[in-house]
């Protein structure tokens, strides 16, 4: 029996202005029943629209591992632990409460503070305190969901990274985007009139390679998010593409046509000439690094339809690895390197599937209609991909094991080929 | 064309250059040497005259080849009987104007992957480059690029829409 849980959470216009009437939508879907109860009060004192704590249940209710019980008042506020009245947080099935303020504070800054405390036995998990700028709410309360969720659950949470994506509006308008993981606050990086695909993160989350159409061919970009400057990493005779960072940055693998097909090559970062890495008279292409950079992932032809490819980055032979399926694309290593996530399109229907390397068992995890480019949270907790609902693009993330679906945010526009980022520099 | 107006302009500023700077007649001590008079009617160069009407059938020429897609059948890159005439064309321009290069751009329907339908256009793009080559076009020439399913001719989801987008184009730049 499938078990459907329905949070939502209107997100406020002066937060979000392109989403005003947004809604953020989380289904759980059978196992996801075992997620942690935290009663999540709003901050005390907290004015108006409640930045710190919209972001904080928010960010909370993305893990698909936290149950967000709120009060059984709105208006109930727990400012400090001793505060906490036990019993009342315990009726409503919770485990812990996050309790917290937020003051004024000198030159118009906020004083916010908060406490995570653990109901049986009481004590206090986590807290911490901030002075910051009003414009600086909204990556408080993304701090605060990190913090939390590090003590519940003993790893990084996804909050402190970002993803990448090419929003297209109509013929001639690609714009390379750099958002949260809601995909708020997006920033444009690169805007064009001719396409833009296959973002690929560097390991330090500082720089972004790319494919540009704007000079009439396909051609590979790097560009540092910080500084804005660009340089062609690849423009050899042909075509050049589908860029995949070596974990420890010094490399990218890329796809080259000199041979008359696409072919995978190693390149250095500084330049110099590529080395080979596939060798066939197919396809190859759609690199990804295992995350000790010994094995590369990949998509080939060589059997007939794409499938997906295991090869050694030092030499050897290439190992087909799905086995289901007459169409399966666009595969992405998780970051512990034990399983890996790609898409599988049948008739109509694009699945994102997770496949497991040492059982070799490939579990469907979504079903959609219409989807690209799956790839994993830094944390390995979810997997992204893009949809699309009524002329919008819909970010989702489901958990590996399929058990949780969650809608991360509505997008005006066409996302195109999303890629999930490193943890924050 | 351009030469010739030149030309013509060159003799007019001559003659003003002449009337303007004449020193008056009687004061002239010696006699002028005598002046040839360029004749102002233009001049026509014959062989300018055909060299540009050679140029100007060979540009037609190209803006007519550069209209001249190959299609192709789904799922496929090899070039049909029915597309072979227009690759012949092509061939014959290139082998008379080896100083042209061109870009043959290769293209796919929308469904898929977006890097592994790079891959299907540059797959259709070296094929009619190679079928170039083989009727004897040098391979500086050619380059063979991919926009996948990026730049669709056809914007719909139709058949003909899909069938449209299955293309190679031969482009011969600016």
């Amino acid at each position: 029996m499938i078990k459907r849980i329905r949070l939502t959470l209107t997100l406020l216009a002066c937060l979000a202005p392109a989403l005003a009437q947004a809604e953020l939508t989380v289904d759980i879907v059978g196992g996801g029943a075992n997620r942690y109860p935290l009663a999540v009060p709003a901050l005390a004192g907290e004015a108006g629209g409640q930045v710190v704590t919209t972001v904080v249940k928010q960010d909370l209710a993305l893990t698909g591992l936290v149950n967000i019980i709120n009060p059984p008042n709105p208006a109930m506020t727990v400012a400090t632990p001793n505060a906490v009245n036990v019993a009342t947080w315990r009726a409503l099935s919770a485990n812990a409460v996050l309790a917290g303020s937020v003051s004024p504070s000198e030159g118009g800054n906020s004083r916010v503070t908060f406490y995570l405390e653990q109901l049986a036995p009481k004590k206090t998990l986590a807290q911490g305190e901030f002075d910051v700028p009003p414009a600086a709410l909204r990556e408080v309360g993304h701090q605060i969901a990190d913090q939390v969720y590090q003590a519940l659950f003993g790893e990084k949470s996804f909050f402190n990274s970002r993803i990448a994506y090419v929003l297209k509006n109509g013929r001639h308008s690609y714009q390379l985007q750099v958002a949260d993981v809601a995909g708020q606050q997006a920033r444009t990086i690169l805007r064009s009139k001719e396409p833009i695909i296959s973002p690929a993160w560097s390991p330090d989350g500082r720089k972004l390679a790319y494919v540009s159409f704007e000079t009439q061919k396909p051609v590979v970009w790097v560009q540092d998010l910080a500084s804005g400057q660009r340089r062609m990493l690849a423009n050899f005779k042909g075509s050049n593409s589908a860029p995949a960072w070596s974990p420890d940055g010094s490399r990218l693998a890329v796809v080259l046509t000199s041979s008359g097909n696409s072919q995978i090559y190693l390149l250095d970062v500084a330049g110099g000439a590529p080395r080979r890495l596939t060798q066939s008279d197919a396809i190859d292409t759609e690199p990804d690094f295992s995350p000790d950079g010994s094995q590369i992932v990949f998509t080939s032809d060589r059997a007939g339809g794409p499938q997906i490819y295991l090869q050694p980055v030092a030499g050897g032979a290439a190992k087909r690895i799905s086995w289901q399926g007459a169409y399966n694309v666009s595969p992405r290593f998780a970051p512990d390197g034990k399983s890996v996530t790609y898409m599988r399109r049948d008739g109509g229907r694009f699945r994102v599937v997770v496949q497991d390397l040492a059982t070799g068992d490939a579990r469907v995890v979504s079903d959609e209609s219409f989807g690209e480019s799956p790839s994993f949270a830094p944390n390995g907790r979810m997997v992204l991909f893009a949809s699309e609902q009524g002329g919008r693009s819909v970010l989702w993330a489901s958990s590996p094991d399929g058990t949780s679906k969650v809608r991360l945010g509505v997008i005006d526009g066409e996302v195109q080929d999303p890629a999930w980022g490193p943890f924050n520099p | 064309m351009f030469k010739r107006v030149l030309m013509a302009s060159a003799v007019v500023s001559l003659f003003a250059a002449c009337s303007s700077t004449q020193p008056p007649a009687a004061v002239v001590a010696e006699p002028a040497q005598p002046v040839v008079v360029a004749p102002v009617a233009p001049v026509v160069d014959a062989q300018a005259a055909a060299q540009a009407a050679a140029q100007a059938r060979m540009q037609a020429e190209r803006a007519r080849l550069a209209g001249e897609s190959i299609y192709f059948d789904f799922d496929s890159n090899a070039v049909k009987a029915d597309q072979q005439a227009k690759v012949a064309a092509h061939a014959e321009f290139l082998k008379q104007n080896t100083q042209q290069k061109v870009q043959i751009q290769g293209n796919t329907d929308a469904r898929g992957s977006r890097e592994y339908n790079l891959g299907l256009g540059q797959r259709r793009a070296e094929s009619v480059k190679q079928s170039l080559e083989v009727l004897g076009v040098k391979d500086a020439q050619l380059e063979a690029v991919s926009y996948g399913k990026e730049k669709p001719r056809a914007e719909g989801s139709s058949p003909a829409d899909y069938a449209e987008n299955r293309r190679a184009d031969v482009s011969y730049g600016q």
